[in-house]
């Protein structure tokens, strides 16, 4: 069902709520909260109150458009979503414009990208308004032809009859409607799929390799001059005063300067200006909350938080296995820096900016500025990566009241010292897990995961709240463990199993990193599961497979254990590590090998992190229907990167107030000298009706499944990750005043 | 303020800015060549990765004042050029092995790349696992995997 719009050339819409039934399976065997109504079901159950539309347009020129309610950041579902219009269609992916749309208030939260759900929610009103459009051109044509539209054949955008043949842009006025009208169609079928399933390059990848695809900061818009902040030496630090301003515009190239909440900003005719001006800048400064705060007590403030385990009534020759881990910060900034540019008016304003929360970003900004809603103009840009960072819309806020304050556009962006500094980070936590058994079986399984804060304030919150009395578990849980608990799950029949989560500590800039709680929590579990494993004795695949409940886990389990060769001997120091994870509607595995001997770890690396390195990798996933099978092996690849970083190398210390790190050779994230030279993905093959996530899929098995290599390469279970975070510093920290360092003048010296 | 002037993806350009301004932002901030990105201005994340006379280097960590009137400056917008077909094979590469995710970094990583074979094939190799893993451009989208082989690929064809 769906409608045709009115309009001087064809268009057609549907619901975004479209294909948005709840989840209706209850597996009889005690099943989790995750398995009844996972995350994804509630995003797409959020849907539900809003009545807007998505739009298929069909031009005079034969080419089709349609604007994406979705941020593009990376993960590739623009391409996705020409592939799903070209299919019903039956036009080639390059006559098919798909951009970003604006803010849109009306679509309400279907205008989130987040949880890995945009191709669950999209793929039934995406594929509806297509074939809707397609059903239009075909009776258009029918008049037109003086056929009938069962003897007509549509086909790369030409409609061809007994009588003749007219092409799709010939028909788009006269396939228009002057009135809005409901109608119904019927999409293909699986068998009849040509293109959704194929192998398909990005769409814009050609742009992407001439320097054509444009990022926020390369829009022209006209005097959005470079602006740049000067922000406090600690985390969320506050400016009091500039007090040499005079000083600070008397340099060359500066316009303008403002003291806003964050910083004292400064806009100059370039970013190097900016950045001179920043280190001539003399600031008074307030330390803020965090102000002497450090790792060490702000772990001890995590483990007070600990709820305690529920002791289960086990019989007296029970064993148990308990466990402790902490995860460090880390920080979840992409390549490209928090950035926007803003242009505030007198009574209007208009932004350009990657954001997968547009419309919250758009109220927000409207509330700031005292303006409407419907004044303040958001556009979405393509992102430069996101991980979660672009859930908020840090750089879009502050953009907006730096141009206000200065009465100008500005192109603001920050300093990547600023990014794990004073930008967001994924909060440290701590899980602990509790495992008792008996006589080979697992009678209980209860894990306690504690973090500080996670910020939900990007809509998901409204989300949640606005169903959460829907879900079928009882009590007044809080946003966050609704969250936790939706997502999270113990995929084995371990006997009475409890997962719970409880927050602390709201002082710091946080927020998702490609996944919310899932790779802390299933590392944590899948290390106690290989220790249950060891200590009854039993092979960690085979042990595995006796206790998973669901089949696409087991067929995962297994594929990577035979791509693996699970078990084959390996020289002393190189070792083989597996972990599984079920979340997004779909199942991933994987299996690595480490590599710890000390030719390899003592590998040296101007300025890097070598330490243990993962020499094979394999990796399954089951995602159910695939769009693109090229772009979910890219996105499991990046996932397993991150697998790579959480385990090994990269975190935030936290030190007197102030996180250390300043730079990419500081926060280390996987570099080439970190990658697996072998990595092979398996796309595992599924008859489900319907697609699964893939963005967030690919971390949490590889994380868990690097983290046990390294246990059984040390003989004992790891309990803080990365499990470099407690090394020697691998760096000298940068100074914090002032808060941005100068580029350097030797380039010319490491020409190659 | 001053005038500076060099060879831009073949063009001569001269630019009135202040000496110690970085060709990073020359390129961006003054002529609008959006193609080397931002990602760190300290030489570290390599994602301005651009060509000086053939050879691979940072522009955020060189003052415009260094340039002298024959230098040449590529940039990704300028590399197809540098060949006789469409695009130059590295790219093609890129295109084949759909390299990209995001793409904010790969105009750097491209443009390391090429200069990377060539030093290679300058020295009398091919391209070595210890060659790839020497590489220092950043990619937080982690296609890693990807630009190894497709460089394999790009070595092929140039």
């Amino acid at each position: 069902m769906g409608y045709v719009i009115a309009g001087a050339t064809l268009a057609t819409g549907a619901e975004m709520t479209l294909g948005s039934e709840p989840a209706e399976a209850v597996i009889p065997t005690a099943p989790g909260p995750a398995e009844i109504l996972d995350l994804n079901d509630l995003l797409t159950l959020a849907a539900a109150p809003t009545a807007s539309l998505i739009t298929v347009k069909i031009g005079t020129d034969g080419r089709a458009s349609f604007a994406l309610p979705r941020a593009e950041v990376g993960q590739g579902i623009i391409t996705s979503s020409t592939m799903m219009i070209a299919e019903e269609l039956d036009l080639p992916l390059d006559k098919i414009d798909v951009t970003l749309a604006k803010a849109r208030p009306e679509l309400m939260f279907n205008q989130l990208t987040g949880g890995s759900n945009t191709t669950i929610s999209t793929y039934t009103p995406i594929r509806v308004a297509a074939a809707l459009a397609k059903q239009q051109l075909l009776r258009a044509a029918a008049v037109v032809l003086g056929d009938t539209v069962d003897a007509l054949v549509a086909k790369s955008g030409v409609i061809t009859g007994p009588s003749g043949q007219i092409s799709y842009g010939d028909l788009a006025v006269k396939a228009s409607v002057t009135d809005t009208v409901r109608a119904e169609v019927t999409l293909k079928t699986r068998a009849q799929h040509t293109v959704i399933g194929t192998p398909q390059g990005r769409t814009d990848a050609r742009d992407a390799v001439t320097g054509k695809k444009k990022f926020a900061m390369d829009l022209d818009v006209a005097d959005a001059l470079p602006t740049m902040v000067a922000r406090p030496p600690t985390h969320n630090g506050a400016p009091v005063r500039l007090r040499n301003e005079a000083a600070v515009l008397d340099l060359p190239g500066v316009t303008h300067v403002a003291q806003v909440p964050t910083g004292i900003a400064v806009r100059a005719k370039t970013f190097g200006q900016c950045i001179d001006a920043i280190r001539e800048m003399d600031i008074e400064w307030e330390g803020g909350e965090l102000a002497g705060e450090s790792d060490a007590s702000i772990l001890a403030k995590v483990k007070q938080a600990q709820l305690p385990m529920v002791v289960p009534k086990v019989p007296v020759l029970t064993q148990r296995v308990d466990a402790e881990f902490t995860f460090r910060f880390r920080s979840n900034s992409s390549l490209e820096p928090n950035c926007a540019i803003a242009d505030v008016r007198a009574g209007s304003a208009e932004i350009w900016a990657s954001l997968k929360s547009p419309v919250v970003a758009q109220e927000e900004i409207a509330g700031e500025l005292g303006l409407p809603v419907s004044e303040v103009t958001v556009n979405v840009a393509q992102g430069g990566g996101s991980f979660g960072r672009k859930l908020f819309h840090d750089a879009a806020l502050e953009g907006a009241r730096i141009s206000k304050a200065m009465g100008k556009p500005v192109r603001l962006m920050w300093h990547r010292v600023d990014e794990p500094r004073q930008g967001r980070l994924h909060p440290m936590a701590t899980s602990r897990v509790r495992a008792t058994h008996l006589l080979g079986e697992v009678l209980s399984f209860e894990q306690r995961h504690t973090s500080v804060q996670t910020d939900f304030g990007h809509g998901l919150g409204d989300i949640i709240t606005n169903h959460a009395a829907k879900l079928p578990v009882g009590g007044n849980l809080s946003f966050a463990q609704t969250i936790f608990t939706l997502t999270q799950e113990v995929p084995y029949n371990f006997g009475a199993v409890t997962q719970l989560l409880n927050e602390t500590d709201d002082r710091f800039n946080t927020g998702s990193m490609r996944n919310i709680y899932s790779p802390d929590v299933r590392t944590a579990n899948e290390l106690v599961v290989d220790e249950l494993a060891r200590k009854m004795r039993k092979d960690p695949v085979a042990f595995r497979r006796k206790f998973l409940r669901s089949s696409a886990a087991k067929a995962a389990l297994d594929k990577v254990a035979a791509m693996g060769d699970w078990g084959r001997t390996l020289p002393d120091g190189v070792t083989q590590g597996v972990a599984i994870h079920k979340e997004y509607k779909g199942v991933t595995a994987c299996l690595v090998e480490l590599d710890t001997r000390p030719a390899t770890v003592n590998r040296d690396v101007r300025n890097g992190v070598t330490g243990p390195r993962v020499t094979k990798a394999f990796f399954a996933v089951d995602a159910g229907l695939v769009i693109n099978p090229t772009g979910l092996e890219a996105q499991m690849l990046g996932g397993v990167m991150d697998g790579i970083a959480l385990a090994l190398t990269s975190s935030c210390h936290f030190e007197d107030g102030h996180f250390l790190e300043a730079s990419w050779d500081n926060y280390f994230y996987t570099r080439q000298w970190n990658v697996p030279p072998e990595i092979t993905v398996e796309i595992m093959p599924s008859d489900a009706g319907q697609p699964g996530g893939a963005g967030e899929a690919g971390v949490a098995a590889s994380f868990a499944a690097i983290a046990c290599a390294y246990a059984r390469a040390t003989g004992k279970m790891p309990t803080e990750f990365p499990i470099n975070h407690a090394d020697e510093l691998a760096f000298e920290p940068k100074p914090f005043t002032p808060s941005v360092v100068q580029s350097p003048t030797d380039g010319l010296d490491h020409t190659y | 303020m001053s005038s500076h002037t060099f060879v831009l993806n073949g063009e001569k350009v001269t630019v009135d800015v202040e000496p110690g301004v970085r060709i990073l932002w020359v390129l961006r901030d003054v002529l609008g060549v959006t193609g080397p990105k931002y990602g760190c201005g300290i030489n570290v994340c390599k994602a301005c990765t651009s060509h000086i006379n053939g050879k691979a280097f940072n522009p955020c960590s060189v003052p415009v004042s260094e340039l002298s009137a024959d230098d040449e400056i590529t940039t990704i917008e300028g590399l197809a050029d540098t060949v006789d077909t469409d695009l130059h094979p590295m790219q093609d590469a890129w295109i084949e092995h759909d390299v990209a995710q995001c793409g904010y970094c790969q105009p750097g990583q491209i443009m390391a790349a090429v200069a990377l074979v060539n030093k290679v094939k300058a020295e009398g190799r091919a391209i070595a696992e210890s060659d790839l893993d020497g590489i220092r451009n950043l990619c937080r989208c982690g296609t890693y995997p990807r630009i190894r082989q497709a460089i394999r690929t790009g070595e092929q064809h140039m």
